[in-house]
């Protein structure tokens, strides 16, 4: 009996002692907690190093897509680049797994460390492409998919990547 | 009924400036309990509104008021209604007796400390009925706890002041101040105290006593079916209880307005506001005991604990005058 009412006492005498401790508190709109640079935000598509938009419209984002948000449709550019003719995310139905960003074999779609996207108007949660592109590289700033791929375009032949052999004659038997 | 002391007009004056500073200050205490537990439990509180987040209280006030006034289909229309205006009515007229100074009071009651039990004691109708009328097993559950609740502390919430009134030798509490002049009677009577601030909490049905509510078990106990301003009058009268039983503490155990150099009320109302303070703290460290561990605490320790009180108190007291 004692010794429960001295265990309440102990109790009382602990609470007492946080009336000194820093409150763990995130005032939120006035200070901003630290999101880390992968942290899954609004997704943008990015550009490669020469500024040329880096999604190649595979699709493969929108595959992955568990929710189904992400619609493009593919181009053909003059110079043999695949690009998307349209690219709209439906945010309101994105649940920011990062699985478009995982599937992206061309590092375009990425995810930011922001996540203040509130509309009072549902139709303004769905992004076109011009809203989601930006001009910079995002997270990755030296990869560019057309210096790596084996895909031909203006100003680069088949076997001009790095790292790409030069392009073998199958029908000879030279070694 | 001894003198007003403050004339037939001051006295009316005094009692609307009481009942209105109660319910003011048990309005910014729902507030001020806030940022407390806020701050015990290492975070804010309301403090977006209004300096240091004040105005709350008006926000809150603006919401209950502007509530849909209903009444469940089921419940028993005049008892619902009437309820959560006994428990207000109950407790303010309890401050009636309550001197804040040696001429500041509406009554000087020479059963003053009876009729602050029997106004605290009514007080218990409100939960009581309030969860008969309800009709809903939930406010019953919580009307039932009340009861057993008010049989427990009942007992020795009377008999523990009863040390006081000997050592006093008056039922008059502007004479049990006076009588505390050369040693505050928490000292002497420090087992009354202790159990009369036992009693006090499960009373005003502060939290580690809130069964009736205990809203993680009752959704919200007595007071389930109630909304807007009948649940506000519910809630000040839980406020108004606080400050009720604060104020009887300091008069009883600590000397009410006595003190040195400043003016008497300001004293009271430092003792009021340290011990109002300290019943949230109770409230941020005390968990709710079990409904039956409250009974036990309350027949098998506190009623001995009061018995003993009494008995050496009586005791003592003849021993000293013989």
């Amino acid at each position: 009996m004692l010794k429960s009412a001295l265990s309440q006492l102990q109790t009382i005498w602990t609470i007492l002692q946080h009336s000194f401790t820093r409150s763990e508190t995130v005032q939120y709109p006035e200070q901003k907690p630290y999101l880390a640079p992968r942290y899954r935000g609004r997704i943008v598509l990015t550009n490669d190093p020469d500024g040329e938009e880096r999604c190649v419209a595979c699709n493969l984002c929108a595959v992955a897509c568990p929710v189904d948000c992400i619609a493009l449709q593919q181009g053909v550019k003059e110079d043999g680049r695949w690009y998307p003719e349209f690219f709209r995310i439906n945010f309101s139905r994105c649940i920011l797994c990062g699985m478009c960003e995982e599937a992206c074999p061309t590092n375009a779609i990425q995810l930011t460390p922001d996540f203040e996207m509130c509309e009072y108007d549902r139709q303004n949660m769905v992004y076109e492409k011009e809203h989601l592109q930006i001009d910079g590289t995002g997270k990755y700033h030296d990869y560019n998919f057309y210096r790596v791929a084996g895909l031909a375009i203006a100003g680069k032949d088949k076997g001009a990547a790095r790292n790409e052999a030069e392009p073998v004659d199958v029908r000879s038997l030279l070694p | 009924m001894a003198e007003p002391g403050l004339g037939t007009l001051g006295t009316i004056a005094f009692g609307i400036a009481i009942i209105a500073a109660a319910v003011g200050g048990a309005a910014v205490l729902t507030w001020f309990e806030r940022r407390l537990l806020g701050i015990w439990q290492d975070r804010h509180g309301p403090n977006r509104l209004g300096p240091f987040g004040v105005l709350q209280v008006v926000a809150d006030m603006l919401k209950l008021l502007t509530k849909h006034d209903w009444v469940p289909p089921f419940a028993d229309r005049a008892v619902f209604v009437f309820a959560p205006t006994a428990i207000v009515v109950a407790m303010l007229l309890g401050f009636a007796v309550v001197p804040f100074g040696p001429d500041l009071y509406v009554l000087d009651l020479n059963i003053g400390l009876l009729f602050f039990l029997g106004m605290t004691s009514l007080a218990v109708y409100s939960v009581l009925l309030g969860g008969l009328a309800s009709n809903n097993k939930y406010a019953l559950l919580g009307g039932l706890r009340s009861a057993a609740q008010m049989v427990s502390y009942e007992v020795f919430m009377g008999l523990s002041l009863m040390g006081v009134v000997m050592l006093a030798g008056s039922f008059s509490l502007r004479d049990i101040v006076e009588a505390q002049r050369e040693l505050w009677f928490c000292i002497p009577q420090f087992l009354g105290l202790l159990t009369f601030t036992v009693a006090g909490i499960a009373e005003s049905h502060r939290l580690p006593f809130d069964l009736p509510e205990a809203e993680h078990e009752l959704t919200a106990g007595f007071h389930t079916e109630y909304g807007g301003m009948k649940f506000a009058m519910f809630m000040l009268g839980e406020y108004l209880g606080l400050i009720l039983i604060s104020a009887m503490i300091v008069t009883l155990f600590f000397g009410g307005w006595l003190g040195p150099w400043l003016p008497p009320v300001v004293w009271f109302g430092l003792k009021v506001f340290a011990l109002i303070c300290f019943f949230i703290l109770l409230r941020a460290a005390i968990p709710r005991p079990r409904y039956d561990q409250l009974m036990t605490l309350g027949w098998k320790v506190m009623l001995p604990l009061t018995l003993l009180n009494l008995m050496a108190t009586g005791a003592l007291a003849l021993w000293w005058r013989a």
